[in-house]
Parts: C-alpha cells; structure tokens; sequence
C-alpha cells in the first residue's frame, strides 16, 4: 500500500476543506493535455506533471486538469488546450514545462492568452 | 519515447481510450534470471483475432483521423531490441494484456525513469479509472490501489492536486529508490570513451 501517511492525508483534508467553498460553482477553466504517442514521447507528462505542482500552489480550485488523445497535429506536440467557461478555447503546442506554468499564471488565473505559444482560438479539427 | 514508465503510460491511455474501468500495471525485476518485465493489463472491451493480428502494426490504428499507430509498434520494438519478448493477449469481452521483457542488463535496456510521474498523469487524466501498481524486484513488493487510497480520502476526490503529487512523491520514493539499475559490469563507460575519442582526435590534429 501506498506510503501516504495519515498525517499527509489529514493535512490535506484540512487545507481541502478550507478551500471547498471556492469549488462550489463547479469548474472556471478546463486544461486538456493531449496525451496520444506522440505527446507522450515529446514531452506531455513533464507539462501535466508541472501544471499539477503549479495548481498545489495556488488556492485555486477551480481548474479541472484532464487528458486527451493525439490532437493530430503530431509534430507541434505537446499541446494543450485551455477552455475558459465562456470563451472561445485556446490550444497551445511546443509546451513544455515552463512554458505551461506562464500559460497559467497567465492565461488561467489573469485571462491573457499568452499568444507567444497559442497555435489557435476557437474550434478547429484536423483531419 | 526515453523510458520505460513513459511507455506503460502510453499504453494505459489506449486502454482508457478501449473504454477500461480497471488498470493492473505490473512491474518486475528478476536479477537472478536477468529480466526486466512491465505489463499492462485492462478490464476493456478486448480485440477479436482480427484486430489482434493488426495491432503490431505501425500503420494500423482505430483512431480514424491519423494514418498510423505507433504506441504498441513502439514498445515492441524496445523489447526486440532488447533481446526480450512482446505479446498481446486479448479476446472480446476478455479485456486486454499487453506484455514486455527485457533483457535486464542489455545496454539497450530502457530505465524504468519516473514512474510516479506516470501515476500522477494517468490519475489525474482519467480519475474515475481504478489503477493498482505492483512491482516486484527480488523478493521485495510494493502495491498501490487507487481503490484503497480513495477509503482513506473520504470523500476527498483523488485528482486534486495536493492529493496527486503525494501519490507521486510516496510511489517514487518506494519504486524509484529500488530501480538504480546501471548497465552490466564489462560494458564500456560509452560517455568517457567518447570523450578519449574526441581527445585523441585533437591530438592528431596538432
């Protein structure tokens, strides 16, 4: 079993607890990291990995981090695609660690699309 | 991709994607027999013969928007490199195993790299699809559950990120700790030889 200490957990049942009213109105933004082969291999798990450290930090509770598949666009990973509830989605490719954290700091938490990494606003599929 | 952890990620995302609600992922070293195994075994749908004989093969794929799949064509290919075996065992209805051995000490041999990092994006990826870890290395056996994890939550969900980076940090510290597998003793120091190389060379020029 897992080595997680009851104190861990306690720790962080309170600190949960003390944030949980924030979380009532459901989810602001959603982060989808593409997490196909080719993201896997160019780097994906390093950005949800980084975007997880960067959330613990903050008091933010609203931000919901998933996965997705291959966005097809191979060669332009890793990628992720920021949805702000009422705006139109942003998806940023060449991510990486870094680049992730001022995407959030940015973009999640201020409202700036950082357009440095942006690839496109709005919907768009690729076939 | 650059570790082994990396590819047991990859191929837990196809069973997320095949629809599975369970994951078992098992790990084993064996020093005595030199075999290093991963496995990744799912609750899904399954494949029938048919889809089974193609899915070695890196231009068949059931994703409808890309011409090839390389996850499985990918991993096959480490495990031939590395004098080891790769099979697939499937049916419909059955759920899916997919199998990789190593040669252990084969200079090839990928490291198993960050696999609390694997934990963590598959978790917080897909938090309603049930996870256990097993890893074995001579004798010594750590498990992980999420089932378990989410009694000693209670209530709490598991993909919050507090939550997600002990998980991390905990599995790391139990399995990370045990994997300082280094190449067989007699293999040549790559990296200094290089650079004797390189010395030599300059040498030669002056």
């Amino acid at each position: 079993m897992p080595k997680l200490s009851v104190d861990d957990l306690k720790r962080i049942k309170e600190q949960y607890e003390s944030t949980f009213n924030l979380r009532q109105g459901g989810y602001r933004a959603k982060v989808t990291v593409h997490m196909g082969t080719c993201g896997i291999a160019a780097g994906a798990r390093a950005v949800m990995n980084s975007l997880v450290e960067e959330l613990a930090k903050t008091t933010a509770r609203d931000v919901i981090v998933t996965a997705a598949g291959c966005g097809g666009i191979c060669s332009k990973e890793p990628m992720a695609t920021v949805e702000i509830l009422g705006a139109a989605p942003v998806k940023y490719v060449h991510l990486d660690a870094e680049k992730i954290k001022r995407i959030f700091r940015e973009h999640i938490e201020q409202g700036n699309i950082v357009e440095e990494y942006a690839l496109v606003v709005g919907k768009e599929t690729s076939y | 991709m650059r570790d082994l952890s990396l590819h047991i990620l990859d191929i837990a995302e196809n069973s997320i994607t095949a629809g599975a609600k369970k994951i078992v992922i098992r790990i084993a070293e064996d020093e005595e027999k030199d075999v290093y195994s991963i496995s990744v075994e799912d609750d899904g749908p399954g494949m029938d013969d048919k889809m089974r004989s193609k899915v070695e093969d890196p231009f068949f794929t059931t994703n409808g928007k890309k011409k090839f799949g390389l996850g499985l064509p990918l991993l096959k290919q480490a495990a031939l490199e590395c004098d080891g075996q790769f099979n697939v065992r499937s049916g419909t209805g059955e759920g899916t195993t997919i199998f990789a051995s190593f040669k252990r000490s084969h200079i090839d041999r990928k490291p198993l790299g960050d696999i609390g990092s694997t934990m963590l994006a598959l978790i917080c990826g897909h938090p309603q699809t049930r996870y256990i870890l097993f890893y074995e290395k001579d004798g010594f056996r750590y498990g992980f559950d999420t089932d378990a994890l989410t009694e000693s939550l209670e209530g709490m969900p598991v993909n919050i990120p507090e939550v997600l980076m002990s998980i991390r940090n905990s599995i790391n510290e139990s399995v990370g700790g045990r994997d300082r597998s280094k190449p067989a003793a007699g293999v040549p120091d790559c990296a200094n030889r290089q650079k004797e190389m390189k010395r030599n060379r300059r040498k030669s020029v002056e």
